[in-house]
This record gives structure tokens, sequence and C-alpha cells, in this order.
């Protein structure tokens, strides 16, 4: 059990309920402080009501939460104060001056108007705002918004910033450029709470959680989750095959003894296969199709693998449950 | 098959589509035609009736008490209170509380008993012309009546009641006297209410307003920050209105204008609370448009800016006390027609402020559960 003072997030069996529907179901998770959190799970699995909870904006039904060391039930307007909080829609006032948008945040956070003007400095400096300074927000392209967004959000230097989906939509490039950005606030101590439909950006978090259906089902760091048993279950490994034609090998690779599972990935079949499996075997099937097998090799799972096998088997497990 | 009709089909069958799930779309488009027919069809009585009316009656025997029975019986007049002096008399109509007052004199008994002329005063509101031409005339008939009844019975009775209408306020039957005032308070919600409703929506579709929820900013602030800006535009366009009023339309302001702008701001703070209360409801302008529609209609038929709110069936007419407007057309009426104080217009402002803070209590405990917690 880590020192809770270094803890940034400490839930303790959330629960919220509206009216008979369960949408957060006893989830529990903590998040070291300086840790890049990413907080994952299919749209509408309760991710947005977790960060409200945790916002102190949703009364929790049941658990117990403190964020920065501050109780979300009994003081959700200090947690405001010392958390940061940029949407997927970058909230911006489309019709106001980058300027005008970063010193309205400002004063939101109330902000001194010399610690305002010299926040402003440091923030236009980080996110090379400077350029843009008298330009509408409305003008901005996509990545721009985002880098001011993120600057509105740390005007007031959280120590705790709440990221939800902020690279839907925007180019890779600025995508990069904003993991960048946020490795170094990293290393300077801030913590992140990231959502994401992004697989790479998944694998870019030092600990990531998978909530699907109001429970977490998978939480650590992506190389531990690669190791759990459900994904990578005893006697069983996974291997890359290659092929240009690949929709044709996937249907003979599935008729195959000894395949549990296999699915495609552009030019490349990812299977999941059983140790007494023979890899010649399927080489020598394939050509006998007509099928130039390029190269096959094992492969570790990707956490889009891991987050497949985890769901596959919280809906068999829920439907045994319903049965039963 | 290429023609230029092509799509036709699946359009439409898209379009009904969208029009079946809409259905709060199709409701507002439907049910504001429908309201307005039923408030034209229904509402407007052109025949002047049960015109609210004070009697102050001096004299109180038998003679002056048939005489009041008579407006009584007429459809015209409704009495509605008595009262014992000139001046309270005369603030009834100031107030607007009534629209006629009758004055029985002291000696009217006595002047008929003794075969003499009596003259009985009408005081009549002048502000709404179709309403003092219809009082004016109904007196007078009755004045006739009343007199030939007694030549009949006595045939040496000489032309013995005789009614002496006097048009107050309004003398020359002016109409823009009558409307303008009215219109003040109808711009002033339309404008405030819209600009409330619309600069709330307009956060949430965008998603600022659920970026302001996880910043320190308290709904109270925010809403306050909100309504402060659009007082003010509120303030402006009274002060802008007043003016044209005053110097185009040549609408002379009888009362004190710094009283009406004080008693603006209860109004003010009603049609901003309702605004409120409308982005509560509304996810979209569009919506949003339509709520606020729904909320000027009903200020525009029921509150008597254009029709006198007695001449309408009692369901309206019940309706319309719950209506703001009719307190601050009250008010503008009064104080720039009527000359009014604050004690003929308390009332109106106590109502004023009273629906103002309910509704802002409603719209703000609205706007926590739906907007914040949603």
């Amino acid at each position: 059990m880590p020192n809770a003072d270094q803890l940034a997030i400490s839930a303790e069996h959330l629960v919220r309920r509206f009216g008979t529907f369960t949408a957060v179901n006893d989830i529990s998770f903590q998040v070291q402080r300086g840790e890049i959190f990413g907080f994952l799970g299919p749209n509408g699995s309760g991710k947005t009501t977790v960060i409200k909870m945790l916002t102190g904006l949703l009364p929790l039904s049941d658990g117990h939460a403190t964020v920065m060391n501050l109780d979300v039930s009994k003081e959700p307007d200090r947690v405001r104060e010392n958390i940061g909080y940029m949407s997927q829609n970058f909230s911006l006032y489309s019709d106001l001056t980058v300027t005008e948008n970063l010193t309205f945040y400002g004063r939101v956070y109330g902000l001194s108007p010399d610690r305002l003007r010299k926040r402003m400095d440091d923030i236009v400096q980080l996110n090379g705002l400077s350029p843009y300074l008298n330009r509408l927000a409305a003008q901005l392209s996509g990545g721009w918004k985002q880098r001011l967004a993120l600057g509105c959000a740390m005007l007031h230097e959280p120590k705790l910033i709440f990221l939800d989906e902020p690279t839907a939509g925007i180019d890779p490039v600025a995508r990069r450029q904003l993991w960048d950005l946020l490795f170094e606030l990293s290393g300077q101590g801030i913590t992140f709470f990231v959502t994401t439909h992004y697989m790479d950006e998944a694998e870019r978090c030092g600990h990531v959680a998978y909530i699907y259906y109001g429970r977490v089902i998978a939480d650590g760091t992506p190389e531990a989750l690669r190791q759990l048993p459900d994904v990578q279950p005893p006697g069983t490994y996974r291997v890359e095959i290659t092929t240009p034609e690949v929709t044709r090998a996937l249907r003979i690779a599935r008729t195959l003894p000894g395949i549990r599972s296999a699915t495609i990935f552009g030019q490349s079949i990812h299977a999941l296969v059983e140790d007494r499996f023979d890899m010649e075997h399927l080489r020598e099937q394939l050509l006998k199709n007509g099928l130039v097998v390029a190269e096959i090799r094992p492969l570790a799972p990707t956490l889009e693998d891991v987050f497949v096998e985890l769901t596959y088997k919280h809906q068999s497990e829920a439907e045994a449950a319903t049965r039963g | 098959m290429d023609n230029a009709f092509k799509g036709f089909g699946a359009v439409f069958y898209k379009e009904t589509l969208h029009v079946r799930r809409d259905f709060g779309t199709l409701f507002f488009s439907l049910i504001i035609p429908a309201l307005q027919m039923v408030v034209l069809g229904f509402g407007i009585d052109t025949n002047i009736r049960q015109v609210n009316t004070v009697v102050y009656n001096a004299d109180g025997r038998r003679e002056s008490r048939e005489l009041l029975d008579r407006f009584k019986n007429s459809d015209t007049y409704h009495i509605i209170r008595y009262v014992n002096s000139d001046r309270d008399l005369n603030d009834s109509i100031i107030s607007g509380k009534t629209r006629v007052g009758i004055k029985v004199p002291v000696d009217y008994s006595d002047k008929l008993l003794h075969q003499m002329p009596a003259q009985v005063l009408i005081l009549i509101d002048g502000s709404d012309s179709s309403v003092a031409g219809q009082a004016i005339n109904v007196s007078t008939a009755i004045g006739l009546d009343e007199s030939l009844r007694r030549a009949l019975i006595n045939s040496n009775a000489p032309f013995a009641v005789d009614m002496r209408p006097k048009l107050l306020f309004n003398p020359d039957s002016r109409s823009p006297n009558f409307f303008l005032p009215g219109l003040l308070a109808i711009l002033l919600l339309n404008v405030t209410t819209f600009l409330t409703a619309f600069s709330i929506v307009r956060e949430k579709e965008r998603g600022t307003l659920e970026q302001l929820f996880v910043t320190p900013v308290r709904p109270m602030g925010l809403l306050l920050g909100k309504l402060l800006p659009y007082l003010a535009i509120g303030f402006f366009e009274l002060t802008m209105l007043l003016t044209f009023m005053v110097f185009i339309f040549r609408v002379p302001i009888h009362g004190s204008v710094i009283l009406l702008a004080l008693l603006s701001l209860p109004y003010l703070f009603v049609s901003l609370s309702l605004g409120i209360l409308i982005s509560s409801k509304a996810t979209t302008q569009a919506q949003a448009m339509q709520l606020a529609f729904l909320t000027i209609l009903p200020s525009v038929f029921f509150s008597g800016y254009i029709f006198p709110r007695e001449t309408m069936p009692k369901f309206c007419y019940a309706l319309s006390f719950f209506i703001p407007a009719t307190y601050f057309i009250n008010i503008t009426r009064g104080i720039i027609l009527r000359g009014a104080g604050w004690i003929h217009l308390w009332t109106d402002a106590l109502a004023l402020f009273l629906m103002g803070a309910m509704l802002l209590i409603i719209a703000a405990r609205r706007f926590h559960n739906k907007v914040i917690s949603a």
C-alpha cells in the first residue's frame, strides 16, 4: 500500500445509481502522483460519470473518493480549485481571442492580475501560442484549439489535470505534440487522468484502467495487463501471419485445430494459438490453397487484445450469471 | 432510371420519420397557432363588458341605490369596490384597479325629491379609448333612462338625472398613448428573456457550460454574472424606448421617470429568470426560441396589452394574474398616463418581485438538477 499522500486519486467502491440503473458499479482504483493514467472504455460505459463523481459534480451513491487528498463529497469546491479539466470539445469561447479566453479562465480560478500575467506568459511560451494571441478561438485549427484549451485548464497550476478525449478529431502531428507536452509536464510532477479511444495512446500511459458497463475489468501498467492469465491463458501464445490474401487465409486458419481466435490487422493475421499448434502445418495448408506466406512470427498481445479478451470473458460471465 | 426527382421517395420517408421522432418541434409548431386561434377566437370580445368600477356613494339613500343597481344590471359595469372619499375614488382609478368611478353626490336624493335635476359624476380612465367610449355611452343612456322613468311616474318632473362623464388622462383618445406604454413591457420581455435563454443555451451547445462546472465557479455566481449584463441591456432598452415614446410619438410621462426605472427592475428580474428557466429546459437554440415564443404570446394576448382584461372569458382573466406583463403594463400605463405613484403601484411591484423570486428559485433548482448533474 503506497503512502496515501502520494496518491492523486483514490477511488474506493464508487457507486452511482440513476433510478434503477447502476451506471457505476463498485469501482475502485488509485492514481499515483505524476502518473499518466489512461481511463478507457466504450461510450456509455460510465467514464464520464466517474469523471463527474471525481470532480464533485455528481454525488456518490456509495463509496468514497479523494482527489489530491480532498474528499470529493465533503469539499467539492476545493477539489475543483485544485484540478484542471479539458473536455473533448475544448470548451473555448469561439468569439473570444486567445488572450481573452486565457484571461477569463484565469479569473475563474481567482488568479491575481500579476500572477495571471506571469502564468499567461509561461503558458503561451510552453504551448507556442504567441503568434495567435489576438486571434479568435474560432479561427484556430483543431491542434491549436486543443493547446489553448489545455493552457486554460492549467493556468492555476493544478497538480492534477483531467483530459476527456483530448485528441478526438485532431491531426496526427498535433496528437503527437500533445503527448510530448504531456510527458514533459508529467516529468514536472503533474498527474494526468486521460480518457481516450486510441489504443496507441493507451499504450503510452504508465497506468491504464478499462471500464466496461460500470465495472473496472482491467487495472495496471500496460505491461502487467499483457501478462494477465485471462489475456494470455497458460499453454497459449500469439502469432502474426503475414500474407497477401489475408481474408482467404483467415478463413482457412480458423478451420485448423489449435487456433483459439484470429483477426486481421492490415496485411497480417493476429492469432491466439495453443502450444500444440503446428506452425508448419498452417504454412502447408495455406500453400496448398495457393497462398504465399511471407512470415509467421510470435507476437506480444497489444492492449487492444487485452481489452478484447477481458471484455469477452466479462460478457460470458455476465451471460452465465443471468442464465444461472 | 435517372430523373430530376431521384431520391424523392427516400428523402420523404426519412423526413416523415424525423417529424415523428421530434415530437417537441411538431407540438410547438402546431400548438402555437392553435393557442393563437383560441385566444383570438374566444378572448377578443369587441363588446366592452364588465368594466371594473368604483363607487363613491355620498348619498346612500334608496334613490341612489336604485341608480347604482341600474349600473350593476348593465353588462358594461362591474362594481368591484365602494369608497368613502373623492381621494379614494381618484386613487382607485390612478392605481389602475378600476377604470370607471361613479360619484353620487350627497344631495342626490334630496334634489330628486324636490323635483330638481340631480347630477352624477362619472370619472373615466381615457387611456383605452374603446373602453372609455363605451363607458360614456352607457352612462348617459342610464341617465336618460332613469330620467324617462321618473318622468313617466311624475309628469311634472323636469330632466331629472344628469350624467356628467369626465374623461381622465387621455382626453384626446390618442391610441399611441394607450399602446406604447404596453408595448414597452412586451419589448422588454422579448429582449431580456431571449438574450438570457440564448446565452446559456449557446454555452450548453458549445460545451463551455460543462467546462465551467468543473471550475470553482458556483452556480449562483455563474447565473448572476450572466444576468447582470442583460439587465443592463434591458435597462438601456427601456431608456431608448422611453425616449422614442416621448420625443417621437409625443406621449408625455405624467409620473416619475425614476419610479418607472425603479419598478422596471423587478420586471426585468422576472423576465431574466424566465430566460434561465427556458435555458434549463432547452438544449438547442431552436428549442429555446420555441419556448420563448410560448412565453411571449400569453404576454401579448392576456396581459391587457391589446384587449381589456375584463372582457376576457373567466379563464383567460384568471390566467392574466399569472402573467408578469399584466403587472408591468399597469405600472407603465399608471406612471406614464395616469401619473400614478408608489402608493398606487406597490401591489404590482410586489407581485412582480414575488414572481421573480419564485421563478429564480425554480430556475436555479432546475438548473442544478437538470443541467449540472445531468
